[in-house]
């Protein structure tokens, strides 16, 4: 269900509606990414996931977003103590949008990282340091899904060698057993179970998984199916978006 | 002569046993190292626990201790769980302030206590507003060799049954805390929530309980926490080869057989312990 697109690719799907068991349009909010708006890193993406009207061209961001901004150095030079002889070193960094850098980060920047490992071509650049910077520019839900998907488009921009995309879906459970795809802040509380998903572009496998709440195995797969459906949408508007980038120039 | 070979190609030397749908110590694909608990071990504590995973030794010790409820929540204690892995367990931790992977497994943790609703917070409550329990918990690892995340699930779980709180009544006239040493109760676990791990090989071979080798040669690892009715409290895959649905399945029946070998074992300690 994809509306008009703009020159600054943005994809109008319906926002906040909430979907069956079965999905069977796209119920991902609206989103929107920018590339190479850094002069320093090697590449750079802001990643936009919110209500934002279609007809809106500036890149300014309402409480109602969630909006990532990263950037990527690298095939770098590595301190020794931290060079793999045969791979590159992959380093993330999370800036939270309020506050300093604390356990949860941590945890997040862990499974960003392995997930980046994961698709990255590290043999073909050992000894070497690549390094995402996520900052946080402001949070209404689906955060560590936002965060995916920006260091994924910033790797693109900076020209890391990948065997495939990845991109960061989360699924919502409510009390009912309703599925709600890329919910607000407001549906993330209210859930039973939410659980953020990163799917590879090539064969939708799962990449990496991290989930809050009680749910059942049935459920699990349900949310994962639906989550696959969703991560078309995602990497069409990645291919979209970085057509147009590369044919105008 | 093949200790030579695993110095030079550990994961071809690996591979063999794979083929062979076996490990280097013997172990089938979908089996577990030897689990050995020992509870309440630690007299000056007020619950604990010492489990051992083949030779990964992890112990789980907590103190409660009195402070003010939350304000945006009068009527809930705190459980604060922290897991340290000291230069003790392994050579490639040093002293200082908690690396990546201790703050990793103690993030883990708190979700699961969070998520699976192992206590409810409000029995932790002593008196609205005022005070209020605070369990905390430390897991020390003694010996890194691997699947660091279920030993710390299972000996926080045993640690946890393992609490005695002293009765504590407010005194209407002075506004103190009275204790109660004499009268001592444990807490109401409400589940059970039991954790288990794997690692991927070459993307495709799922192996159960990975040693300290087996997880550096992994290519990804997947921990599953699950409780007795076979609700997922926590499925932890952080990056790693890609997984598909059907290999999912597979590892949720291995978790839930693991979960009654967990609950057993535990129950049987549990009885031996209770006449005290």
């Amino acid at each position: 269900m994809e509306g008009a697109m703009l020159a600054d690719a943005k994809i109008r799907t319906e926002s906040g509606t909430e979907s069956g068991p079965r999905v069977s349009g796209c119920s991902l909010r609206h989103f929107a990414c920018e590339q190479n708006l850094l002069s320093r890193p090697d590449g750079s993406a802001s990643f936009l996931q919110g209500k934002q009207d279609v007809h809106e061209t500036s890149p300014a961001v309402s409480p109602g977003d969630t909006s990532v901004l990263a950037g990527v150095y690298g095939p770098a030079e590595v301190k020794v103590s931290k060079e793999i002889f045969n791979k590159a070193t992959l380093e993330v960094i999370l800036r939270p949008k309020i506050g300093l850098p604390g356990v949860a980060e941590k945890s997040r920047e862990r499974l960003i990282r392995n997930t980046c490992e994961a698709v990255v071509l590290g043999t073909l650049h050992p000894r070497t340091s690549i390094t995402v910077v996520l900052q946080v520019v402001s949070d209404a839900g689906s955060l560590l899904a936002c965060c995916l998907n920006a260091s994924c488009m910033a790797l693109v921009d900076a020209g890391v060698p990948m065997r495939a995309l990845f991109c960061g879906v989360t699924c919502a459970l409510n009390s009912d057993g309703t599925l709600v795809l890329d919910p607000t802040a407001k549906q993330e509380k209210e859930a039973r179970a939410v659980l953020t998903f990163a799917l590879d572009s090539v064969e939708r496998k799962l990449l990496m998984s991290t989930t809050k709440g009680l749910y059942s195995d049935a459920e699990l797969q349900q949310c994962l199916a639906a989550a696959q459906a969703a991560s078309q949408h995602v990497f069409h508007f990645y291919r979209e978006s970085l057509q147009r980038r590369y044919s105008k120039s | 002569m093949a200790a030579g070979f695993k110095t030079v190609e550990p994961l071809e030397y690996y591979r063999r046993f794979l083929k062979e749908n076996c490990r280097p110590d013997g172990r089938e694909l979908g089996e577990f190292r030897t689990t050995t608990v020992n509870i309440g071990s630690i007299s000056t504590a007020d619950g604990s626990a010492l489990v051992k995973l083949g030779n990964t030794t992890v112990i789980c010790g907590i103190k409660a201790e009195f402070a003010a409820p939350p304000t945006d929540a009068p009527d809930k204690g705190y459980v604060v769980p922290n897991v340290d892995l000291p230069p003790l367990c392994s050579s490639r931790f040093r002293s200082g302030p908690p690396g990546e992977e201790a703050q990793v497994a103690s993030q883990f943790i708190a979700d699961v206590i969070e998520n699976s609703q192992i206590i409810q917070k409000e029995d932790l409550c002593i008196s609205t507003g005022k005070l209020s329990w605070v369990l905390y918990c430390d897991i020390i690892c003694l010996d890194y060799d691997g699947n660091i995340l279920d030993a710390c699930t299972f000996a926080l779980l045993a640690a946890l049954k393992n609490v005695q709180l002293p009765e504590v009544t407010i005194n209407e006239e002075t506004g103190l805390a009275e204790v109660n040493l004499k009268k001592k109760s444990y807490l109401n676990i409400r589940t059970n929530p039991v954790a288990t791990s794997f690692a991927v090989f070459d993307d495709t071979l799922l192996i159960v309980d990975p040693t300290g080798e087996e997880e550096h040669l992994a290519t990804g690892t997947l921990t599953v926490v699950m409780d007795e009715e076979g609700k997922l409290c926590c499925l932890h895959k952080p990056g790693g080869s890609g997984l598909t649905g059907a290999k999912l399945q597979d590892c949720m029946s291995r978790a839930v057989t693991r979960h009654k070998e967990v609950k057993k074992l535990m129950d049987e300690v549990i009885k031996s312990m209770k006449p005290k």
